[in-house]
């Protein structure tokens, strides 16, 4: 054996800009964190409950699957946590603990683990298992019923809710910068409109989620919402009371924007976004269900790959004569 | 390494280093080591059907044929003894032959050069001018396919931190005419566009050649986008740009043709860009067929086990396995990045996190495509996802978020679809 120093190879590059799934997933919660914060602030030890347990779950499933499916694994990377929280995010604080661990199960294993894991999921984990909840389970999901105890200094009905069932003359109580202060009802981290706008507006900046999606997602509800007020502004609510209330923010910003179940051209990105936000005002204005965003962006996850086959002709690539 | 700015989302922008950038200004001289290497690609060379053998003398200058079955010639650089001739196989599985010599005290020069430069005849000087710095395949100028109708000189460097042409056109702007001028002869006069950075343009205006700037900014110095933004010509996907009757050819290289007319002596040195383990740049002219080891102890650049060792630049480079790998033709740049500096891959599955889609010059669906490529679909991956398209600057793998060698997925894709096709051809006859 001769002493020749041994050198590390590998194919050019030989740089990386640094990016890792890991910093996205931290970042991502981090950006969260000022809406879930004023959810335990505002709800308490059981909020607290709910977002832990529910991260915590998370984890111990992904591990769980890594070990049944002999992977390395994968908690390092942050995605089953981030998973987690946006399950927490979305569920209303008196979430009973064993819809957290059912809940959590369905995110990581049926949502994510069984097609393949991380970049595989063809729809959002967290919104396969909050629509698994909704259509099992009257009521954890039915924020009235479920935040029945709780007496915070402001209207407790869910206002969407209240616009479905009392009509628009009900919900003029509900100002836009209430709204903003997460002065409403509704799931732990989703409420708080300006933390939601700040965290998304520090993720579009670093670059972490996809800006097209998100701006695209709150367009697409602000004009159907707007061209259904200006229709009937009696029957049908202003297009910002819609941007403020629901999962309107957290979707534009947290969950249309997940990485593997959505499109990453430029014109796909557009549709995908408007087209869910069409969706979810339709469904919230005609449709059965309080809120739509939650089936809105499962639905636009379901086209994506065929809107991501609307892309730029390669350069070089010689037109095929058909 | 430049990382990802903090708060920044779109395309990653690169500047190539500009040539104001060097710490030390001068060029530093290599001396001549006591042995070197040569290399010279030929295909399948077998040591026994070689024309030279071990003990032969040879002067500098002196051009060599290989075999008599293959057209591959070498002009030697140094004067000595030849003391090993051996096979090597380098990347995508070209065959060279590597042939080391104990360099003489006394140079000698063989005259069969200076004969053949004066004759201006492109047959007999073609073989003579493979081997100047900076010139790799004279032939397919001087003999291309596709008739010649631009030829351009590269005066921007190929991958960023490397500073040789810039160099090369900052300090021999005035060889540039001459050289050019004789490059018109002997390739049936084309046109020729002297492509430079902006801050250069005043030198390149000397050469008397059209000049074209670009902005510095990578990989605009890739022939394929020279084409696109200088000649608006788009070269089709899976051919190369000689296709279209465009040749390249580097500043360097057209320098080296004036001083080999003017003294008839073809020159043996080079400049090569030396990037240390801090990414300070500092340029060194060296004759060629040094060993890379050579080098780095003449600039006390430290290199140990576990350290990487690049020919070229950060992007494009290829990482090598030994120190004694000489400086060759083409060699423009040696980048050595510690151990704590490499940026290592990772087994992560594409996360679709889109970087690469933003990145990509040539706009490949880059997520897709290496999805088939992890699976070892080659043909669908040219056929529906431009694998052949792409033009090699391995922008997608300085973005990959999951850290995938989307680069060294798609070479190794584009070489087993070149195995696929001879394959083919050669079952078909």
């Amino acid at each position: 054996m001769d002493n020749r120093k041994l050198f590390v190879s590998s194919h050019a590059p030989y740089w990386h800009n640094g990016s890792s799934i890991a910093i996205k997933s931290y970042n991502i919660m981090l950006a969260a964190l000022p809406a879930v914060i004023l959810g335990i602030y505002q709800y308490g030890m059981p909020a607290l409950g709910v977002v832990t347990f529910s991260i915590s779950c998370a984890m111990i499933w992904e591990l769980i699957m890594n070990f049944i499916m002999r992977r390395p694994v994968s908690i390092g990377d942050g995605n089953a946590a981030v998973i987690g929280l946006m399950l927490a995010m979305l569920l209303p604080a008196a979430t009973p603990w064993w819809v957290v661990l059912i809940g959590t199960f369905l995110a990581i294993v049926v949502g994510k683990q069984i097609f393949g894991g991380i970049g595989c999921n063809p729809l959002n984990p967290a919104l396969v298992a909050i629509a698994m909840i909704f259509l099992s389970w009257k009521g954890i999901l039915d924020f009235n019923e479920a935040l029945l105890n709780y007496e915070l200094g402001f209207p407790m009905t869910y206002p969407l809710a209240t616009l479905k069932y009392l009509g628009v003359e009900a919900v003029s109580e509900y100002g836009a910068g209430a709204l903003l202060m997460g002065c409403h009802t509704g799931g732990i981290g989703s409420t708080f409109g300006l933390g939601l706008i700040l965290g998304g507006v520090y993720l579009i900046l670093r670059g972490l989620i996809r800006w097209e999606i998100a701006i695209s997602f709150l367009a697409g509800v602000f004009i159907t919402a707007l061209l259904f007020n200006m229709a009937n502004p009696d029957a049908y609510a202003g297009p910002v009371f819609h941007l403020l209330t629901g999962y309107t923010l957290i979707g534009a910003f947290f969950l249309a924007t997940e990485d593997s179940s959505s499109p990453v051209n430029f014109v796909p990105m557009l549709l995908y976004g408007a087209l869910a936000g069409l969706l979810t005002v339709l469904i919230r204005n005609i449709g059965a269900m309080v809120d739509g965003v939650v089936f809105a962006i499962l639905m636009l996850n379901l086209a994506n790959p065929l809107l991501d086959k609307i892309r730029p002709r390669a350069i070089g690539k010689e037109m095929e004569n058909a | 390494m430049i990382k990802k700015p903090f708060f920044g989302f779109g395309k990653p922008r690169l500047d190539y280093a500009g040539i104001e950038g060097l710490e030390q200004g001068e060029v530093k001289d290599i001396p001549l080591p006591g042995q070197a290497v040569l290399f010279v690609e030929a295909p399948h060379p077998t040591v026994s059907d070689v024309l030279f053998q071990v003990g032969d003398e040879i002067k500098t200058g002196q051009n060599l044929k290989v075999s008599p079955f293959s057209k591959a010639t070498f002009t030697s650089t140094v004067t000595g003894t030849i003391t090993d001739i051996s096979k090597k196989t380098g990347y995508l599985g070209k065959t060279f032959l590597s042939v080391s010599i104990d360099v003489s005290e006394t140079d000698q020069w063989d005259d069969a050069f200076s004969l053949a430069v004066q004759t201006s005849e492109p047959e007999k000087a073609g073989p003579y001018l493979n081997g100047l710095p900076g010139i790799s395949d004279m032939d397919a100028l001087i003999h291309p396919e596709t008739p010649l109708k631009t030829i351009v000189v590269n005066g921007m460097d190929k991958d960023l931190l490397v500073t040789t042409q810039q160099m090369v056109i900052k300090s021999q702007a005035d060889d540039l005419k001459e050289g050019i001028d004789y490059l018109k002869k002997i390739t049936g006069n084309p046109k020729v566009i002297l492509v430079v950075p902006p801050y250069l343009s005043t030198e390149a205006a000397k050469s008397g050649a059209q000049v074209q700037t670009i902005t510095p900014a990578y990989p605009n110095s890739l022939p394929e986008m020279i084409m696109k933004n200088v000649l608006n010509q788009i070269v089709p996907a899976g051919t190369d740009c000689s296709s279209l009757g465009v040749g390249f050819i580097n500043a360097e290289g057209v320098a080296a043709l004036k001083s080999a007319i003017t003294e008839r002596k073809p020159p043996v040195t080079k400049m090569v860009t030396v990037i240390g383990k801090n990414e300070k740049a500092q340029m060194i002219r060296v004759c060629m067929g040094t060993p890379i080891k050579a080098v780095l102890s003449t600039l006390d650049i430290p290199l140990e086990q576990g350290d990487r060792l690049v020919v070229g630049g950060p992007m494009t480079g290829r990482s090598i396995y030994t120190e004694d790998m000489p400086v060759l033709q083409d060699t423009d740049a040696i980048m050595v990045q510690g151990k704590d500096q490499l940026a290592l891959n990772a087994d992560d599955p594409c996360v679709n996190c889109g970087e690469c889609i933003r990145a990509c010059p040539v706009n490949i669906p880059v997520n897709m495509l290496v999805r088939l490529l992890e699976n070892s679909h080659y043909e669908e991956a040219a056929k529906d996802y431009d694998l052949l398209s792409c033009i090699e600057c391995g922008l997608c793998s300085y973005v990959c978020e999951a850290k995938i060698p989307v680069f060294h997925y798609i070479m190794l894709g584009k070489y087993e679809l070149s195995l696929m096709e001879k394959a083919e051809e050669s079952v078909n006859g």
